[in-house]
């Protein structure tokens, strides 16, 4: 069954047009990537889902009712969490305090403190420490964390690997599985493409604020996708 | 002359100071608003107390029973309707609005009560004191201290222990990315200055009780609110009891050297603390 569907999407900074009439569709539980340049917009693809940039009504449709022109924490609400780029963890509370942010929704479901220790065992070691003084790995699986505990039915993870050593990332990746597997699907936005086409069914490929190229990850060769990302 | 007792007296004094501080130093620490109104929101609060003495005959201690609620309303609803609209264009535009709500507050006393000092009577606290040694300290300034302690007590137990004071710090922290974790950031808001006028309205009632008060004294108190939180370090809220105190003591040690320097003494020690340390004693708030 189709989570999230957009419809023709446009997004505007002011008067400048970011995005151009997207038609993404994420189906319950699969991992989809949206992969593209620097610019490309996929940040702001995943600002707009999320309900941080206005957007038309009908153009983001997620379980059936339109929620373009949403806010952001009447989204957090409906199911959709984010994983904001660069962490955004809050610097003056507890890593615990920072994952017990993310109840502020009242959303019910399996994910809970005890359940997101079990996930990453380090945060219930570093629980009382201030969110800064982690390393960027365990800020990352604190943020992921976060969006968990308001038990969200679609994960929006902006640039996971954005800063990290390649062990790191493989660490956090591999913790996916076990998101989805509680039925969550997951819109992965990477420029490290190699790692979120591995992780995903399937993907779409931004260029230009337009979508340039979309396919299951297993039909596509390496070459097509480097075409597309780089318009070449 | 008597140094210790010049400190005893001006440090209780800060505690007038702290209580008028808070209002100003949670709306600046939670939504980087600067309200200029807020030492119209004092006084406002005493004529609310002072129209609540005439027509029910209760002593102002009792009177907060009612203005206390009734400033918190008059906060939520001020924040929700108008200062949250204000939000989004900067720093200028809250303090273009707070400037005419002060006008607004001012001229409204000025045309309700007229231009007459007026007074919240209490009864024989106002004059009782205690005796310890050769020292004699008021009954009612040390209650005053004691009442700003535990306020301030009571909202670093809010802040660090509830849910509620969670979610404040994360909205000072970073709003943006708060709303994204389902933080229904103007609604907070709202609470916000709701509660910060419960500690403004608690400030304007005592300090009625201890002082004359006319429509035109807001702005006083808000130089000296200022003052207290600057000193004190933004963000810290022991920090601005201290920052009173030192308000206080200086203005003790002013008057005993000659009664007209005074409130002089108080702004000196304020720029030369400025000077020395320009982000106050114990700043916690970045920018």
């Amino acid at each position: 069954m189709t989570l999230l569907q957009t419809q023709n999407l446009s997004a505007f900074y002011g008067d400048f047009q970011a995005l151009f009439d997207i038609n993404v569709t994420v189906e319950e539980g699969e991992t989809v990537a949206v992969i593209g340049a620097n610019g490309a917009g996929k940040t702001t693809f995943l600002r707009t889902v999320a309900g941080a940039l206005a957007a038309a009504p009908e153009s983001v449709v997620f379980d059936g009712k339109p929620v373009g022109h949403k806010t952001p924490h009447a989204i957090v609400r409906l199911g959709i969490a984010m994983v904001p780029e660069g962490r955004r963890l809050f610097p003056s509370l507890s890593v615990e305090e920072n994952l017990l942010l993310g109840t502020h929704s009242e959303r019910a479901g399996p994910w809970t403190l005890k359940r997101v220790y079990e996930l990453f065992p380090r945060l219930h070691d570093l629980r009382h420490l201030p969110a800064p003084s982690l390393s960027g790995g365990q800020q990352q699986m604190a943020a992921i964390g976060r969006a968990l505990m308001s038990n969200p039915r679609l994960l929006l993870c902006d640039e996971l690997s954005l800063g990290l050593a390649p062990v790191v990332i493989r660490d956090i990746y591999e913790c996916l599985g076990a998101i989805t597997s509680e039925g969550a699907a997951i819109v992965l936005v990477e420029q490290d493409i190699n790692r979120a086409l591995d992780a995903s069914s399937r993907f779409y490929c931004f260029q230009e604020g337009r979508l340039a190229l979309s396919a299951r990850t297993k039909d596509f060769d390496r070459a097509a996708i480097s075409a597309a990302y780089f318009g070449l | 002359m008597n140094w210790l007792n010049i400190l005893i007296q001006g440090g209780l004094l800060g505690g007038f100071y702290a209580l008028f501080a808070i209002g100003l130093s949670m709306s600046f620490g939670i939504m980087r608003l600067v309200n200029i109104a807020h030492g119209d929101l004092i006084v406002l609060s005493a004529y609310v107390a002072l129209v609540v003495t005439w027509y029910t005959g209760v002593a102002p201690f009792l009177s907060l029973a009612i203005v206390l609620p009734v400033m918190f309303g008059l906060g939520y609803a001020l924040q929700r309707g108008l200062l949250n609209q204000t939000l989004s264009g900067g720093l200028l535009p809250p303090l273009l609005v707070t400037f005419g709500i002060s006008i607004i507050i001012q001229n409204g006393l000025l045309q309700g009560f007229g231009a007459y000092d007026h007074r919240l009577k209490e009864g024989a606290i106002e004059t009782a004191s205690l005796q310890a040694g050769s020292f004699y300290v008021g009954v009612y300034p040390l209650l005053v201290f004691a009442v700003a302690v535990l306020s301030i007590a009571g909202l670093q137990l809010l802040f660090y222990r509830t849910r509620l004071g969670r979610a404040f710090r994360a909205v000072s922290d970073d709003a943006d990315t708060a709303e994204l974790m389902g933080i229904d950031n103007r609604k907070l808001y709202a609470l916000a200055l709701g509660i910060a006028m419960v500690f403004t309205a608690l400030a304007g009632v005592l300090f009625g009780i201890r002082t004359i008060f006319a429509p035109s004294s807001g702005p006083i108190r808000l130089i000296l609110a200022f003052e207290a939180v600057i000193i004190g370090g933004l963000g810290s809220m022991w920090g601005t009891l201290i920052g009173g105190m030192v308000l206080g003591i200086a203005q003790s040690i002013g008057a005993a050297l000659d009664p007209t320097w005074q409130i002089l003494a108080g702004h000196l020690a304020f720029l030369a603390i400025l000077i020395v340390r320009p982000s106050g004693l114990f700043p916690r708030t970045k920018d």
